[in-house]
C-alpha cells in the first residue's frame, strides 16, 4: 500500500506546534508592532498551512507529480492575490486622466 | 475479458478497480484527483480572500472596529478545537494504514465529535451577533455593543460583518459536508470495507477535512485578530 506509515509522535509534535503557533498569533495581536502586526499573523498562518500541508496531508511524501500540482495551486492563488493587489495600491498613484468621469477619482477612505 | 481475468485474486484484491494496474497506482490517482479538487476550494475561498483583503485597505478602520466585537477567546479556542480534530483525523488516516479497525472508528468519531464542539460554539458565536444586532441584513443595529465601541457606528462594520458571516459560514458549511463523510466512513468502517489494508477513501477524506482546518487557520487571524487589541 502507498504511503509510509508515520510514527505517532511526529503527529503529537505537529499538533504541539500547531497549537504554540495558535497561542503565538493571539499573543503577538496583543503587542503593537504598527504595520507589522498582519504581517506576523500571515507569516505564522502560512508556517501552520506548511506544517498542515507537508505531515498531515502527507504532501512531504507524497509523489512529485502531487507536489507539481498543489505547488502550481498556490502559485495560481498568489496570481490572484499579487495582481488584485498590485492594482489596488497602484491605483491612484497617478491622476485619473481628463474625462473619465469624476466618479473614479477619488479614492475611497473613511481611515 | 474472460471471467478469470475478473476474479479477485491476491494480485488483484477486491477493492482494486479492474482499471488500475495496482494498489499503488490507484491510490496515486485518488489522492490526485482530491488534491485537483481541494485546488478548485483553494481558489474558491481564494477570491473571497482577495475580495476581504481590498475591503479592508478601503474601510480599515471599519474592519478593526467589527473585528473588535469578535470574541478572540472563542475564536482561539475554536481553533484549538479545529487543530486538535486534525490530530485525530491524521490518527484515523494512520489507522487505517495499519488496518487497525477498532482505532480508526474511535479516532473518525473523535474527529466528529471535535467538529461538533466547533460547530457548537459557532452557532454560540452566531446566537450571540442575533442577539446585539450584528446580523447584517438581516437583524442589524448594533445595541449593547455600540456604547461599548463607539467606532462599532461607523457605517462599514455592516460590511466586514458580511464577510464575517459569509466566510465563517461557508467554512462552518465545509465543516457540515465533513461530518457526513466522516459518518460515512464509520458506517463503512464498522462494515469492515477497510481492512486488509485498503484506507484510500479515509487519506483523501483526510486531505478534505485538513484543508477545511486551513481555512480557518487564515479566516482566524483575519476576523478575529486585526486592529490590535492592545
Amino acid at each position: 500500500m502507498s504511503g509510509h506509515v508515520v510514527p505517532v509522535w511526529v503527529y503529537i509534535a505537529i499538533f504541539l506546534a500547531l497549537l504554540a503557533l495558535t497561542a503565538t498569533t493571539v499573543g503577538a495581536a496583543f503587542i503593537d508592532m504598527g504595520p507589522f502586526n498582519t504581517l506576523v499573523a500571515m507569516a505564522i498562518a502560512v508556517v501552520k498551512m506548511l506544517l498542515v500541508v507537508l505531515f498531515f496531508m502527507h504532501l512531504r511524501s507524497s509523489s512529485s507529480l502531487t507536489k507539481v500540482v498543489v505547488a502550481a495551486g498556490f502559485f495560481w492563488l498568489m496570481l490572484l492575490m499579487a495582481f488584485t493587489l498590485t492594482d489596488e495600491f497602484s491605483r491612484y498613484w497617478t491622476e485619473t486622466p481628463s474625462g473619465w468621469g469624476a466618479a473614479t477619482s477619488a479614492p475611497p477612505s473613511s481611515r | 475479458m474472460t471471467d478469470a481475468a475478473m476474479e479477485h485474486t491476491a494480485a488483484h484484491p477486491r477493492f482494486l478497480a479492474h482499471h488500475f494496474t495496482d494498489i499503488e497506482q490507484q491510490f496515486e490517482a485518488g489522492t490526485l484527483g482530491m488534491w485537483l479538487f481541494l485546488i478548485t476550494e483553494i481558489m474558491f475561498f481564494g477570491g473571497l480572500f482577495a475580495t476581504y483583503a481590498i475591503y479592508r485597505l478601503m474601510y480599515l478602520s471599519a474592519f478593526e472596529a467589527g473585528s473588535h466585537l469578535l470574541d478572540v477567546k472563542l475564536g482561539a479556542i475554536n481553533t484549538a478545537v479545529l487543530i486538535g480534530s486534525s490530530l485525530t483525523m491524521a490518527l484515523a488516516v494512520r489507522a487505517g494504514q495499519t488496518g487497525s479497525r477498532k482505532a480508526l472508528i474511535v479516532f473518525l468519531i473523535l474527529t466528529m465529535l471535535l467538529g461538533g464542539v466547533f460547530l457548537g460554539v459557532k452557532a454560540h458565536e452566531y446566537h450571540h451577533k442575533w442577539e446585539t444586532g450584528l446580523v447584517p441584513g438581516f437583524h442589524w443595529g448594533p445595541t449593547e455593543e455600540v456604547h461599548l465601541h463607539p467606532e462599532a457606528a461607523l457605517p462599514h462594520v455592516e460590511l466586514f460583518f458580511c464577510y464575517y458571516f459569509f466566510m465563517t459560514g461557508l467554512h462552518a458549511l465545509h465543516m457540515i459536508i465533513g461530518f457526513g463523510i466522516m459518518a460515512v466512513l464509520v458506517w463503512q468502517a464498522a462494515r469492515g470495507r477497510f481492512d486488509g489494508g485498503y484506507y484510500s477513501p479515509i487519506e483523501v477524506s483526510g486531505l478534505y477535512w485538513h484543508f477545511v482546518d486551513i481555512v480557518w487557520i487564515f479566516l482566524f487571524p483575519l476576523l478575529y485578530l486585526i486592529g490590535g487589541r492592545y
